[in-house]
């Protein structure tokens, strides 16, 4: 995560089509025996762009991601990643999932420390790195504590960091910032956002915060519900240095979120009954 | 503080009861007393023989032990991992564990003779089972999730196991453990009152065979010390390679 002006200029060209494509989906159904959770679905996230997924409660987003990480691969259609097939365990994405899934015996410091003792670094680098790390997400301090000393919001925090230590090339979020406070979200979208121009790490992002949805992507994907598929998906044309602290006062911004209302609105009026 | 004293105040009562009950309730040459037994225990420091005894018995019983436990460990780690070959093995392992284990003294003794090593491969043998079980529970029991975000992560089998697998499954090793500490005494006892002229299980079987009822006490008195020795070593240990169980306890109940 090194601060680098000369990409951040590169990424400044958002034609999503020219770009080398990075995750695609093509017509990929799941069933979990019975129950058909995602069907015909559709969709290409190219290099460098951040995607985020919207749609009702069990829908399948999360199950989307599984396959992308290749946890399970998909009971029909096609899974693939820079053109090939996804098989168990892409190692070319970090995966902040739903739950925070931290290891319970290690305190937030050395959870941090997991996949940066995998990659093999040093003592000392990685004491530097989760420094920095703490620092960022706001849990200076709490470097020794087990997690079940924590609370929800800084579990999830500390999963963030975990997921920030290395430097996996693609993104996937489950609902990351769901339980945070609106000062500390707005931190970590900042973060997230700086990191996906930056760096041009392609992302998906899941929420159910429609105003995170638009604020954060260059494409929003919009499930209906189960059996789940993608019933579109909105382009955001903001710009991808897009001031996130000034947002809200964007014409732009603005109606493109009454846009995403209106399209979740007949789904939600559907939910209840 | 005031606990201990209740305890106290309990073992007073207890060993009053009985000095009382001794010879005006109760046969003496059935139940002893306890001052009796405090003085042949006494004489046993003082001429060393207790020492020499017991330390018998604990080589024999910590030797056991950590073979068994290493044996053990190292197994069930292994085998939780297979799960194809713990499968395929099962009848066997559950075979051999129906076994009781001090029934295989006889043959023990066959086999190695009547010196130090058949009683500590008979203790390990008993311990053994409880630890090996014990960890194939846990790291059976591991969370999939979490191996999965290792794996994601770039982890090897090495690390899964480092990080994850041993981690979480040693709470079910400690477990094993504690079981065990009674049952390594109990190999290492038997295994002298069978065939031994030294050792705390001889000191036992001799003083019975003498009639000597305090000296039988004396013994137990010993062997009991030995076990709560044995079982803090565990307990300290325990503390040692689990310091998250100790946020675990200073944490307030919660949902
Ligand atoms: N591992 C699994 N085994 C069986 N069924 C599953 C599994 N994972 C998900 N499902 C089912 O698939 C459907 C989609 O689940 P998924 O977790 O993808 O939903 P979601 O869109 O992420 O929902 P939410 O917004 O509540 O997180 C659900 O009905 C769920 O019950
Ligand atoms: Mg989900």
């Amino acid at each position: 995560m090194t601060r680098s002006p000369a990409l951040a200029a590169v990424s400044a060209a958002p034609d999503p089509a020219t770009r080398p494509e990075i995750i695609r989906y093509e017509n990929v159904a799941k069933a979990f025996g019975a129950l058909q959770a995602v069907t015909d679905i559709n969709l290409t996230v190219h290099e460098g762009e951040f995607i985020t997924l919207v749609g009702p409660s069990g829908c399948g987003k999360s199950t989307l991601l599984n396959m992308a990480a290749g946890i399970f691969a998909p009971t029909s259609g096609a899974v693939s990643y820079r053109g090939e097939k996804v098989s168990a365990f892409n190692r070319k994405v970090g995966y902040m999932t739903q739950s925070d899934h931290l290891l319970h015996w290690r305190t937030v410091a050395g959870n941090i420390a997991v996949p940066l003792e995998i990659a093999g670094l040093s003592k000392k680098q990685i004491r530097d790195r989760i420094e920095d790390l703490l620092e960022l997400v706001g849990l200076k301090g709490f470097g020794d504590n087990y997690p079940n000393e924590l609370s929800g919001g800084m579990r999830k925090r500390c999963a963030l960091a975990r997921l920030l230590a290395y430097d996996p090339e693609t993104l996937l979020f489950d609902e990351p910032f769901a339980a945070l406070d609106a000062q500390l979200r707005l931190k970590m979208q900042v973060e997230v956002r700086r990191i996906a121009t930056q760096l041009r790490k392609s992302i998906l992002f899941v929420t159910h915060d429609l105003d995170e949805a638009v604020a954060l992507a260059d494409r929003c994907a919009i499930f209906t519900s189960r059996p789940g598929t993608i019933r579109e998906v909105l382009d955001i044309p903001l710009p991808p240095d897009r001031d996130l602290f000034h947002l809200r006062h964007n014409r732009d911004y603005v109606d493109l979120t009454a846009r995403l209302w209106d399209e979740m609105a007949p789904a939600i009026s559907a939910e209840e009954h | 503080m005031k606990l201990i004293l209740a305890r106290l105040a309990i073992l007073a009562g207890i060993l009053g009861f009985w000095e009382f009950a001794s010879g005006r309730l109760i046969e003496p040459y059935l139940i002893s007393k306890p001052s009796l037994i405090f003085t042949t225990f006494w004489n046993w420091v003082m001429d060393g023989r207790i020492f020499f005894h017991a330390g018998i018995t604990a080589m024999e019983a910590v030797a056991g032990f950590l073979l068994g436990a290493a044996v053990g460990m190292t197994l069930g780690i292994l085998l939780g991992r297979a799960e194809k070959l713990a499968e395929l093995l099962n009848p066997f392992i559950m075979g051999f564990y129906s076994i009781p284990k001090i029934a295989l003294a006889p043959l023990f003794i066959i086999w190695f003779g009547i010196g130090l090593e058949m009683k500590v491969l008979l203790t390990a043998t008993i311990v053994f089972f409880l630890v090996f079980l014990n960890t194939y529970t846990g790291v059976r029991s591991v969370s999939p999730e979490l191996v999965n975000i290792l794996k994601l992560m770039g982890a090897n089998e090495r690390h899964v196991l480092r990080k994850v697998v041993v981690p979480s499954a040693i709470v079910w090793v400690f477990t094993g453990l504690r079981l065990s500490v009674p049952y390594a005494m109990i190999g290492a006892i038997v295994g002298e009152m069978i065939a031994a002229n030294r050792g705390l299980g001889y000191l036992l079987s001799h003083s019975s065979a003498q009639f000597n009822t305090a000296g039988v006490f004396a013994a137990l008195v010993a062997i009991i010390t030995l076990s709560v020795l044995m079982n803090t070593g565990v307990g300290v240990l325990a503390k040692y390679a689990m310091p998250w169980e100790k946020a675990q306890k200073n944490r307030e109940v919660s949902i």
